[in-house]
C-alpha cells in the first residue's frame, strides 16, 4: 500500500518498512527543540525523573526567543534555567541574546534542520521545517524532556489531505497569503491530526520563504505537519547550510488521501484573516475601511530578510500614518544584518518605524507591542486569537508584509497597489 | 461525580491560559488565571472532579503544555470535546490529564448536570438527565502511557 511523503518519514525513523494512518509508533527524532517557554517546564521533568545525560547533545536545540531579551523578572529566571541546563548539557545549538533568533527561522538558516528528518519542537511552529522536505511537527513539554532523555517519541500516524497548487501568484500575493485563503477555505480544524501535503506545479513559483510561511500555519488548520517535495530551490536552500547528508522522500504514486484540494494560486488575492480566528480569511481590498492602531512586520512567520525587502520596497521614501506605531523586528541577526547592509534599516526608520533585534515578543503578547481595549493591529503573525497581543477587546488582522506595511502608511488595511 | 463547565468550539491554549502568563513557573499561581479571558470566575469556581464539557478543537493554538497542567491543577477530573487539538491531546495524555471525545455529550450535557465516566470502556453517564452518551475510549497503548502515570514514568527512567 502506497504512503504519503510523510508517512515514509516516519517509517524509516521507526524501523519499519511499512506504516498506515491511525498506526502508534515509536521513532527516533533528528532534532528536539524549545524555547524559553517551553524548555524550563521540559527541564524540570527531566530533572524529576533523573534522565542523566542527554542523549545527544547535538541533536538538541534550545533558543531564548519568546520573551528575550528578559521583559521582566520572572522571565529571566526562566531564561537562566535553560541556560544552566544548555551549559551542563554541552547544548551544541543553543541561542541567546546575540546569537539567537526567532527559532523557526534561525534552524533553518543555521543548518540545523534539513530534507527527509524527523524534527520534533516544544513549539507550535514547529511544522515550518516541512517547507524543506522534512517530517517536523510541535509537542509539549513533557515531550521535549523524554525525547531529550531517549532520542525518541510516539507518534499516531497521521492520515493525509493533498493540496494540489496550480497557475502562478499574481502580483503582491505571497505564501501570506496562499495559506490564509486555505484556511478560511477548510477552517481552524480543516486538517486536525493530518498532514497538509503540496504538491503541484505552482510550487515552482514559491520562494522558499513563501514555503516556510505556508508550513508555518499549517498548525493553524489543525495539521499535524505541513510538508513540500524537494525541488532545485530547496537544495539550493540547503547547499551551503546543511553540513551533512539529507535525504530526499517523495510519496508514493498510489499513496492514499483523504481529500484533494486543488488551489489555483493565480486566482488568490491579498487577504487578511479577522479576528479572533486566522480562518476568518477575506480578500484584503474588502477591508479597506477599518483603521489600525499599530502594524508588526515580524515572527516566525513572516520576520525573513524577503518579507522586510517587500515593506522596504512600499516604505521607501514614504511615511507611516500619524498614530500608526509600526513595529519591525527581523527574525534573525543574520537577517538583521542583511537588512542593515541593504539599508532597509535606514528606510525603515525615515519611514517613522521603531526596529527591534529578533524576539517573539508582539506575536505572543509577551512584550514589544502589547495593545490596549480597543486597538487594532495588522499583523505579520500567525494567531489572531481573543487577547493574543494584548488586552481580551483588543483585535489582530494577520497579513503579508506587503499588506501590513500599505496599511501602516495608510493608517487603515490597504493594499500596495491602493497607495 | 462533578459538576460541568460548558464552552463552545476552538477554546484556544490563549484563552486556556493567557501568554502574559507564561513567565510564571509555580504551578499553583499560574493556575489561577486559568480560563480568565473567557470565564473571569472559573478558577473561583471550580471544584475538585468538576467536569469541562468543550466543543470542537478543544486546545487549538499554542504547544504550552501549561494549558492541559492548570486545566488539571484546577481539579477538572476530565475534559469531554466533540474534537481536540492535535498538541493538546497529546499533551494531557503525558501529563496523565484525563480527556474524552464524545459528539453526543457535549451536544446534551448541560451546565448545571451531574456527570460521572468510566475511563476504561469511554462511558459517560449523565445522572441528572438519566442518559449514557459512548465517549471514544483511549487505544492500548495510550491507556499503557496514562497506566504508568505519564510519559515520563512510561519512558522507565
Amino acid at each position: 500500500m502506497g504512503m504519503t511523503m510523510s508517512q515514509k518519514i516516519l517509517a524509516d525513523k521507526a524501523g519499519l518498512s511499512q506504516v498506515a494512518a491511525g498506526e502508534l509508533i515509536y521513532a527516533d527524532v533528528d532534532m528536539v527543540l524549545g524555547n524559553d517557554i517551553t524548555t524550563p517546564v521540559a527541564i524540570r521533568e527531566y530533572e524529576a525523573y533523573h534522565c542523566g545525560e542527554v542523549f545527544n547533545k547535538d541533536k538538541i536545540s534550545i533558543v531564548l526567543d519568546h520573551f528575550t531579551p528578559s521583559k521582566d523578572i520572572k522571565a529571566a529566571e526562566l531564561c537562566a534555567t535553560c541556560r544552566d541546563f544548555a551549559n551542563k548539557n554541552n547544548i551544541e545549538h543553543f541561542y541567546d541574546v546575540g546569537t539567537m533568533g526567532i527559532e523557526h527561522a534561525l534552524l533553518p538558516e543555521q543548518g540545523i534542520v534539513a530534507a527527509g528528518e524527523l524534527i520534533v519542537g516544544a513549539d507550535s511552529h514547529t511544522c515550518t521545517y516541512g517547507a524543506l522536505g522534512a517530517f517536523s511537527t510541535g509537542f509539549g513539554s513533557t515531550d521535549m524532556a523524554a525525547a531529550m532523555a531517549t532520542g525518541k517519541c510516539w507518534f499516531k500516524v497521521p492520515a493525509a489531505i493533498k493540496f494540489e497548487l496550480t497557475g502562478k501568484p499574481r502580483e503582491w500575493v505571497s505564501g501570506k497569503d496562499i495559506i490564509l485563503y486555505i484556511i478560511g477555505k477548510i477552517g481552524v480544524d480543516g486538517a486536525l491530526y493530518k498532514s497538509m501535503e503540496f504538491t503541484g506545479e505552482g510550487i515552482r513559483y514559491l520562494s522558499m520563504d513563501d514555503r516556510f510561511t505556508i508550513a508555518n500555519m499549517a498548525i493553524e488548520a489543525g495539521a499535524k505537519n505541513g510538508i513540500f517535495p524537494v525541488d532545485e530551490s530547496t537544495q539550493a536552500y540547503m547547499k551551503d547550510r546543511v553540513k551533512r547528508p539529507y535525504r530526499v522522500y517523495s510519496a508514493d504514486l498510489d499513496a492514499i488521501y483523504d481529500k484533494t484540494y486543488t488551489i489555483d494560486l493565480s486566482a488568490i488575492e491579498p487577504t487578511v484573516a479577522f479576528p479572533h480566528l486566522p480562518e476568518n480569511a477575506r480578500p484584503a481590498k474588502d477591508a479597506t475601511d477599518i483603521k489600525i492602531d499599530q502594524v508588526i512586520i515580524g515572527s516566525c512567520t513572516n520576520g525573513r530578510f524577503s518579507d522586510l525587502a517587500i515593506a522596504a520596497a512600499i516604505l521607501k521614501n514614504r511615511r507611516v500614518a500619524k498614530n500608526v506605531r509600526t513595529i519591525i523586528i527581523p527574525a534573525t541577526q543574520q537577517i538583521y544584518l542583511d537588512a542593515m547592509k541593504a539599508g532597509y534599516l535606514e528606510t525603515f526608520i525615515k519611514a517613522g518605524c521603531a526596529v527591534s533585534t529578533p524576539t517573539c515578543g508582539p506575536c505572543l503578547g509577551g512584550h514589544m507591542g502589547i495593545m490596549a481595549a480597543g486597538e487594532r493591529t495588522v499583523a505579520t503573525t500567525n494567531r489572531n486569537f481573543i487577547g493574543r497581543m494584548g488586552h481580551v477587546a483588543s483585535e489582530v488582522y494577520l497579513a503579508s508584509p506587503a499588506v501590513a506595511a500599505a496599511s501602516a502608511v495608510r493608517g487603515s488595511i490597504c493594499t500596495p497597489d491602493l497607495l | 461525580m462533578g459538576k460541568v463547565f460548558k464552552y463552545g468550539d476552538n477554546i484556544d491554549t490563549d484563552v486556556i491560559i493567557p501568554a502574559r502568563f507564561l513567565n510564571i513557573m509555580d504551578r499553583k499561581e499560574l493556575a489561577t488565571h486559568c480560563m480568565e479571558d473567557i470565564d473571569i470566575d472559573f478558577a473561583k469556581n471550580v471544584l475538585h472532579g468538576d467536569i469541562i464539557v468543550g466543543g470542537a478543537n478543544f486546545g487549538c493554538g499554542s504547544s504550552r503544555e501549561h494549558a492541559p497542567m492548570v486545566i488539571k491543577e484546577n481539579g477538572i477530573s476530565c475534559i469531554i470535546a466533540i474534537s481536540f487539538a492535535r498538541i493538546f491531546y497529546r499533551n494531557a495524555i503525558n501529563i496523565g490529564m484525563p480527556i474524552l471525545e464524545c459528539r453526543e455529550a457535549c451536544e446534551r450535557i448541560e451546565v448545571a448536570d451531574e456527570v460521572t465516566i468510566d475511563f476504561d470502556t469511554g462511558l459517560i453517564t449523565n445522572h441528572t438527565k438519566n442518559e449514557n452518551y459512548q465517549g471514544q475510549p483511549f487505544p492500548q497503548f495510550i491507556k499503557e502511557i496514562i497506566q504508568a502515570g505519564g510519559l515520563m514514568n512510561w519512558i522507565g527512567k
